[in-house]
């Protein structure tokens, strides 16, 4: 009779998903096994797919450009991630506090963050013009020349890189502001008694408690960095590009620029397996640093 | 009770929502129809030639669709992709090739009559394989800008029809003296300039049986060479220096003695605060100028040919589309009917309006292979970093070279 009942109440259960189940299958899981498939062919959207194997990987594989831009990506992270991290986590700590006003402050920190990429980049490539813009002009008054930043390809991705921080503290920033909301009061309270000060109370009770957080802003700023398209494609001047092209840039003109879609497929493939690869050792790690309780 | 009315209630409107809206049956034609070239300052020129058409054709009705030219093939691609193709559609000279070599559009042989008025140069344009794929519609061409008052200032002549590369070199040096912020000409480094002046230089992108790039001969390289010397000789202005200034804008500030820019320029140019003219583009070996054209194609799947085919034909050369062109100062019809140019050539400036014409006695078009966008991407790649002096002109077309071999196979 129970088991019963059970089968009865999941019936309704998928008959209320379906919408989104079915938004699911046919959005989501359709194109993306489409997409596998993909990677086996030849197609330049004019004419019928042409089944090649694995030759779209094999010529990935020589594929100077592509590995370039693996390793923009990669720079990306690596200078992104540490970065949005430690001054998301510095800017919560100060917008933690009663202070006077901190309602806007709070506010004014995630104004970059609901922005629109086309209009943050319009603003960074005005501050970053080595002719008249504010970045060099300000490093004019202290005596140095500023490099041309968007102008150079040695120069631009970190200019993306700039860009992509400021853009992004604000997001991490709320995540961290949530966590510290949730560390009770009681372990100040304990630890002032016992004296301990304000660096020894951030190291051995912020810290620590901030890890569950700290892991989940981790996974969503990687996910994030392997993704980031928006700013390479809007902000570096056409001579730059060969510094700055990242792997969704490629994939883009791949697609729909150069109309070969299954050489396009094969690198969305790879940049997944990045991804997943990443995300898995993450999980692995978080046992040896994450503390879900004290 | 309650629950079971409500779930039917539920199911009758999600059934509603898959029922598609019901085809009514219709007397007439509708002719899809797809475009860049108006997007977005000729919508209105556009419609007023669709107006005159379905006044003449009262059982065709044409339903346009305008993309600027940035995002317009990926709205073409993804509708001929989905089986949803518009029956005409506009294609650049580039992009034709590829078009016609996948089998996507209709042969308008039989539909192009003997006498058709096209410039014989435009309608060959877009033949492939003996087949006429799509009719001419506008050409544009690019030739020398020049600032007269810079010009006086600097005490020299004015450009001839006979100038070559080092006549300008000359000027924009005298010009380029006027001050720090005057430059003495400015012309991109980029594909399409350099396949034209490659043609002044008697370079050829690729051997006959376009089964190889001989873009490392020494006429490419000279071509090449002659290009970057204006920016070694500090005449023009590098990216750089540019800063994310259009050269127009530098041409409009009255700081730039001579640009290499197309006719489209002509409005945007009207109220400068300085006298202006044209020229024929210098010349190196021989003259050459760049013959820009856009088609209009019939899709292969189209269910009305005929008609599709009959507004095609309006579109490119009837004479109230060429009026219409003509008078708003858009892209020029590609009709030899000196009638209907007549007017385009009395409106100043530039005083000099006839060299638009006699440019097309030395036209270019560019070297097409199937996989042109890679094409051009990577040989900007090079041009851009010769500009910038980090390759220098051989090598840089070495590396085309095995680039573009690589995309022939």
């Amino acid at each position: 009779m129970a088991g019963n009942h059970g089968i009865h109440k999941w019936k309704w259960v998928i008959f209320f998903l379906s919408p989104s189940l079915i938004g699911l299958l046919v959005f989501m899981v359709g194109p993306l096994l489409y997409s596998l498939r993909l990677t086996l062919y030849d197609w330049n959207l004019l004419s019928d797919p042409v089944y090649v194997g694995l030759d779209n990987f094999k010529d990935l594989y020589h594929d100077a450009e592509f590995w370039a831009s693996f390793k923009h990506t990669l720079t990306y992270i690596a200078i992104y991630t540490p970065s949005v991290l430690a001054l998301a986590l510095g800017v919560s700590l100060l917008l933690n506090r009663p202070l006077r006003g901190v309602a806007f402050f709070r506010a004014v920190s995630f104004v970059p963050v609901v922005s629109s990429w086309v209009v943050v980049s319009l603003m960074w490539k005005w501050i970053f013009n080595p002719r008249y813009g504010l970045l060099n002009y300000a490093l004019a008054q202290i005596g140095i020349t500023g490099p041309n930043w968007l102008f150079d390809p040695d120069t631009a991705l970190y200019a993306i890189i700039i860009a992509g921080i400021w853009k992004d503290i604000g997001f991490i920033t709320v995540m961290f502001l949530s966590g510290l909301q949730g560390i009770d009061e009681s372990y100040y309270e304990a630890a002032k008694i016992d004296g301990a000060q304000m660096l020894q109370r951030l190291r051995h009770i912020t810290l620590p408690l901030l890890t569950p957080t700290t892991f989940f802003a981790l996974i969503i700023s990687l996910i994030n960095s392997f993704q980031v398209f928006e700013q390479a494609w809007l902000m570096p001047e056409d001579y730059a590009r060969t510094g700055t092209s990242v792997v969704v840039e490629q994939i883009v003109n791949y697609a729909f620029r150069y109309n070969r879609m299954g050489y396009a497929a094969a690198m969305s493939w790879v940049l997944f397996a990045a991804i997943f690869a990443i995300t898995i050792v993450q999980i692995r790690l978080q046992k040896r640093w994450v503390h879900y309780d004290l | 009770m309650l629950r079971k009315s409500l779930v039917t209630l539920l199911v009758v409107v999600m059934l509603a929502a898959l029922v598609p809206a019901s085809a009514l049956a219709q007397d007439s034609v509708t002719i899809r129809f797809y475009n860049f070239s108006s997007d977005p300052d000729h919508v209105e020129d556009l419609q007023t030639i669709i107006d005159a058409f379905e006044a003449e054709n009262p059982n065709i009705t044409i339903e346009v669709s305008s993309a600027p030219f940035a995002d317009y093939f990926t709205l073409l691609e993804a509708d001929l992709v989905g089986g949803d193709a518009p029956d005409v559609f506009e294609l650049n000279f580039e992009s034709f090739v590829s078009y016609a070599a996948n089998d996507v559009l209709l042969d308008l042989t039989p539909y192009v009559s003997g006498d058709a008025p096209y410039y014989p140069r435009a309608l060959e344009a877009f033949q492939s394989d003996g087949a006429q794929y799509a009719l001419p519609e506008s050409f544009s061409t690019v030739l020398l800008f020049f600032n007269k008052d810079l010009f006086d200032q600097a005490g020299i002549d004015y450009p001839t029809a006979e100038w070559t590369w080092d006549d300008a070199m000359t000027a924009a040096q005298a010009i380029r003296a006027l001050g720090d912020d005057v430059w003495g000409i400015y012309s991109p480094i980029q594909f399409w300039e350099f396949y034209k002046k490659a043609a002044q230089n008697n370079c050829a992108f690729f051997n006959a049986d376009m089964t190889e790039s001989t873009l490392n001969s020494p006429e490419c390289v000279t071509a090449l060479e002659t290009m970057v010397s204006f920016v070694n000789e500090d005449v023009m202005p590098d990216q750089t220096e540019l800063a994310g200034v259009a050269n127009e804008e530098l041409f409009l500030q009255g700081k730039l003695g001579m640009d290499v820019i197309g006719i489209w320029q002509f409005a945007a140019f009207a109220d400068a605060p300085f006298a202006w003219d044209i020229q024929l583009e210098p010349g190196a070996a021989q003259k050459a100028h760049h013959f820009f054209a856009n088609g209009v194609a019939v899709s292969a799947d189209s269910e009305h040919p005929e008609e599709a085919a009959a507004w095609a034909q309006f579109l490119t050369s009837s004479e109230i589309a060429a009026t219409v062109r003509i008078d708003a100062g858009w892209e020029l019809p590609a009709i030899d009917v000196p009638e209907y140019v007549a007017a385009y050539l009395e409106q100043t400036p530039p005083d000099n309006r006839e060299a638009v014409f006699e440019a097309l006695e030395s036209p270019v078009t560019p070297p097409v292979i199937e996989r042109q966008t890679e094409m051009q991407d990577d040989l900007n790649q090079l041009l851009t970093a010769v500009e910038m002096g980090e390759l220098d002109p051989q090598s840089a077309l070495d590396t085309a070279k095995e680039q573009i071999d690589g995309l022939l196979q």
